[in-house]
């Protein structure tokens, strides 16, 4: 069956984000615009759309399959974006071009989203299940709310993007959600130039969370939970129980000494890693991300959406 | 479904052909979408499950499951028009894990979610409410079904007998058949089927939710118009000019017109009726009879044999009298004879509409049930993390409790006690477990913020249209219930 018919494509009741679902891709967008302009950049969305999950699975066994430093030449376009994304990562450690495969997706549809409209999109937010493609124009500005774990809303940081920040992704990473981590923080959120390679790097940084061989964290060999994961026999994280304080400081501490490289090499704009009520933040601009205390979920719907 | 779910190491592996990514699952595991899953070896939704569609039409039909994609591609409903109950959603075990189904949906511009499990309730039963002046049995006798004890006539209240049915003390207190033939009493009664109950030292009564009662092999037509008393006084104007006296028969409280303050304000004279049973206030009569399945509740046939001798003082030859039950199905006139005995003759035309008028008024008479039972602990681990804030959410209405998509109502005081009529459900909505327990559907619905804030399992709530294609049985809204997501003011708030 192709992507045509398959694909669900409607608006949210608002009228105004539009939710779009094939197999296990969920997008939530929202443009905003002149309603002419947002109009074309909805149905240059959703043309695209019926196609991507097509294209990705005809490729899926090579997606699945380590990167290497040089980018292998998959045809599809998004297949290209993932692997691109991971490439950087692949002489230093094992890496698929599936951990950046929400954030192609999401940078694939907003760029289709930008050629139909032009220049005259005031701000498009492309959402993959917390994987988002960002577009603001210049001038526009936009605030994002950071949570650590959605089963309990509490924002811990807080970055203002505004359009001269060259930030086109955000991605968040941990062991608590659908996809594996070989690490334990309950989130690492990547600040970046485009999605794919937010993506890749909050799955790198999340997999440096971690303390190897601590008892104290419940692993499982991904095959043993998903059949065809591309972790093979990988351990992957089931259950931290609660740790000391010295435990979440060393775990973050090698966390942050990953994203502090990625930093410095310019692969990334900022970090936030989060495990245990602890927060450690690691930017390019220190005044981008603001720590934050309060209960206020009301940036939570965002991940929720999808 | 989640990752969490199986840790049974088998190898009954499935490849899920629902879209291209033809995942592998494993036993018990869901695939990459979290919407097909392998549940004992076969792939499945996580469904099939009831939705409920709100429309202002009634009686609408079933859509039948369906896999095929093509009938559901692209296809969506709004979603303040779709309430996903908890009928046929299943349960979680151990009772920690996420409750099966909670889903967010936007209402109003309020960003809601509903926590959507099937309860299975040790701690439940029926109250009846039997619409009958007839004596079902003595209070406190027990009501059985199969010949085993399943509950107890309780108090009687306006216009209608109560039995108490069912308890943790019949389901699990008991013999063993005991648990089982109550658990099927109550299940049967819940799904609005009838059922055959014996009162010790009582009547044999078929008892169905929404239909009326039969009793030792009669249907129960009416409920009464009220007690004679109250039917003297809705009516003593209209037989003023027609009749000189008139008596209404009642198992409570028998009435008699010209004694009655009624009667006296309309200047009416004494008939010189004599009445047996014990005289409450003027023209009030308790206990003219024994309670039975005769005249008004009570156990006579011959409705004279409630009176004594006329008083010669008062009465004379050819006064007249009417005695009519309160239901007006009997009634009987009369004349007084020489010898002032009353003797039966055709009921006057005037009389006729005022016995018909009585008739008209009694309501028909019904049985209902209401399903009784209690959210426990353990149901609500599965929708917070720390259960006695759903119970606090609850109370001070935050937090909407609904049974299938009806109105339920929850008791004050502590834990989640609720009742719920079962005629208010799609057909067949309560289930059983051996233990022996029911398991019947219960939502929780709430502004997704206040579910973040009791401590809710946020990253299983899942959007609404990610559940309305596929599988679920649709059924229309049940006529004269809330839409159950719909904020009210205080959800708002």
């Amino acid at each position: 069956m192709d992507g045509a018919q398959r694909a669900q494509v409607c608006f949210l009741p608002d009228g105004r984000r539009l939710h779009l679902q094939d197999g296990p891709i969920d997008l939530i967008i929202e443009a905003a615009g002149a309603p002419v302009v947002v109009e074309a950049a909805y149905r240059a969305a959703a043309t695209r759309f019926r196609l991507v999950l097509n294209e990705l699975c005809a490729e899926l066994p090579g997606l699945r399959t380590p990167a290497t430093p040089r980018p292998r030449p998959f045809r599809g376009p998004v297949a290209r974006r993932m692997e691109a994304a991971v490439a950087p990562y692949a002489a230093d450690a094992f890496i698929t071009p599936m951990a950046a495969v929400a954030g192609g997706v999401a940078d694939e549809i907003l760029a289709a989203m930008r050629s139909a409209a032009g220049d005259s999109l005031a701000r498009v937010c492309v959402n993959n299940g917390g994987d988002i493609a960002l577009h603001l124009a210049p001038g526009e500005a936009t605030t994002i709310g950071l949570v650590s774990r959605p089963d309990r809303p509490a924002l811990f940081a807080r970055a203002r993007l505004a359009a001269g920040d060259r930030i086109g992704g955000i991605a968040t990473s941990g062991a608590p959600g659908r996809s594996f981590s070989l690490g334990i923080a309950d989130a690492v959120t990547i600040l970046a130039s485009c999605a794919a390679e937010a993506d890749a790097a909050a799955t790198v940084v999340a997999n440096a969370v971690d303390l190897p061989g601590d008892p104290r964290v419940e692993r499982r060999p991904a095959w043993n939970l998903q059949p065809d994961s591309d972790l093979g026999d990988r351990l992957v994280t089931r259950a931290v129980a609660p740790l000391d304080p010295e435990s979440i400081a060393t775990a973050l501490d090698r966390g942050l000494v990953a994203a502090r490289s990625l930093v410095a090499r310019g692969m990334i704009v900022a970090a936030a890693l989060h495990l245990q009520g602890v927060t450690r933040i690691a930017s390019a601009d220190s005044g981008l991300m603001a720590l934050e205390a309060r209960d206020d979920v009301t940036m939570l719907r965002e991940r929720l959406d999808a | 479904m989640s990752h969490e779910q199986v840790e049974a190491e088998t190898d009954d592996k499935v490849r899920c052909d629902a879209c291209p990514v033809t995942c592998y699952i494993r036993r018990g595991m869901a695939g990459a979408c979290d919407r097909y899953a392998n549940r004992d070896g076969k792939l499945v939704r996580v469904d099939p499950h009831v939705l409920l569609e709100r429309t202002m039409e009634r009686g609408g039909s079933v859509v039948p499951f369906s896999r095929n994609a093509s009938e559901w591609a692209g296809a969506i409903l709004p979603e303040d028009s779709v309430f996903v109950t908890a009928i046929g959603a299943g349960t979680t075990y151990p009772d920690y894990k996420p409750a099966p189904f909670i889903v967010s949906s936007e209402v109003d511009g309020v960003d809601m979610v509903t926590v959507v499990t099937e309860g299975i309730f040790s701690y439940c039963g029926v109250k009846v409410k039997v619409d009958t002046d007839r004596y079902l049995g003595p209070e406190q006798a027990t009501v059985r079904s199969e010949g085993e004890a399943v509950g107890h006539v309780t108090t009687g209240e306006y216009g209608s007998q109560m039995l108490s049915l069912g308890g943790v003390h019949h389901l699990t207190g008991g013999s063993k058949k005991e648990g089982r033939v109550t658990c099927d009493a109550l299940l049967n009664l819940s799904n609005r089927r009838p059922v055959e109950l014996t009162v010790d030292g009582g009547v044999t009564i078929l008892v169905e939710a929404g239909a009326s009662p039969i009793i030792n092999g009669v249907r129960e037509e009416r409920m009464r118009v009220g007690c004679g008393s109250a039917t003297i006084g809705m009516f003593a104007k209209q037989w003023l000019g027609h009749v000189d006296e008139v008596v209404v028969v009642d198992d409570h409280i028998t009435g008699v017109l010209s004694e009655h303050q009624a009667g006296k304000l309309l200047d009416i004279p004494p008939t010189g009726v004599k009445m047996k049973g014990r005289r409450s206030t003027p023209g009030r009569y308790f206990q003219v009879a024994e309670p039975g399945t005769g005249w008004g509740g009570t156990n006579i046939s011959d409705p004279l044999s409630i009176l004594g001798p006329f008083n010669p003082k008062e009465a004379r030859p050819g006064l007249t009298m009417l005695m009519v039950s309160t239901t007006g199905e009997h009634y009987g006139f009369y004349r007084l004879d020489e010898a002032l005995r009353p003797i039966e003759s055709e009921l006057p035309e005037p009389l006729r509409l005022s016995v018909e008028r009585i008739q008209e008024n009694c309501e028909p008479a019904l049985s209902t049930v209401m399903f009784m039972g209690g959210a426990g602990g353990s149901l609500r681990a599965g929708v917070t993390e720390n259960p006695v804030r759903l119970t606090r959410s609850v109370k001070d209405a935050l937090t909407r409790v609904t049974c299938g998509g009806a109105p339920a109502y929850v008791w004050p005081g502590g834990g989640i006690t609720f009742m719920v009529d079962v005629t208010r459900l799609p057909a067949n909505s309560f289930g059983y477990v051996p233990t022996p327990a029911l398991v019947a559907p219960i939502e929780f619905t709430m502004r997704l913020s206040d579910y973040a804030a009791l401590g809710g399992h946020m990253d299983h709530v899942r959007p609404l249209s990610a559940l309305t294609q596929g599988d679920a049985r649709h059924v229309r809204q049940i006529d004269g219930n809330p839409w159950p997501v719909r904020p009210s003011e205080r959800l708002k708030a």
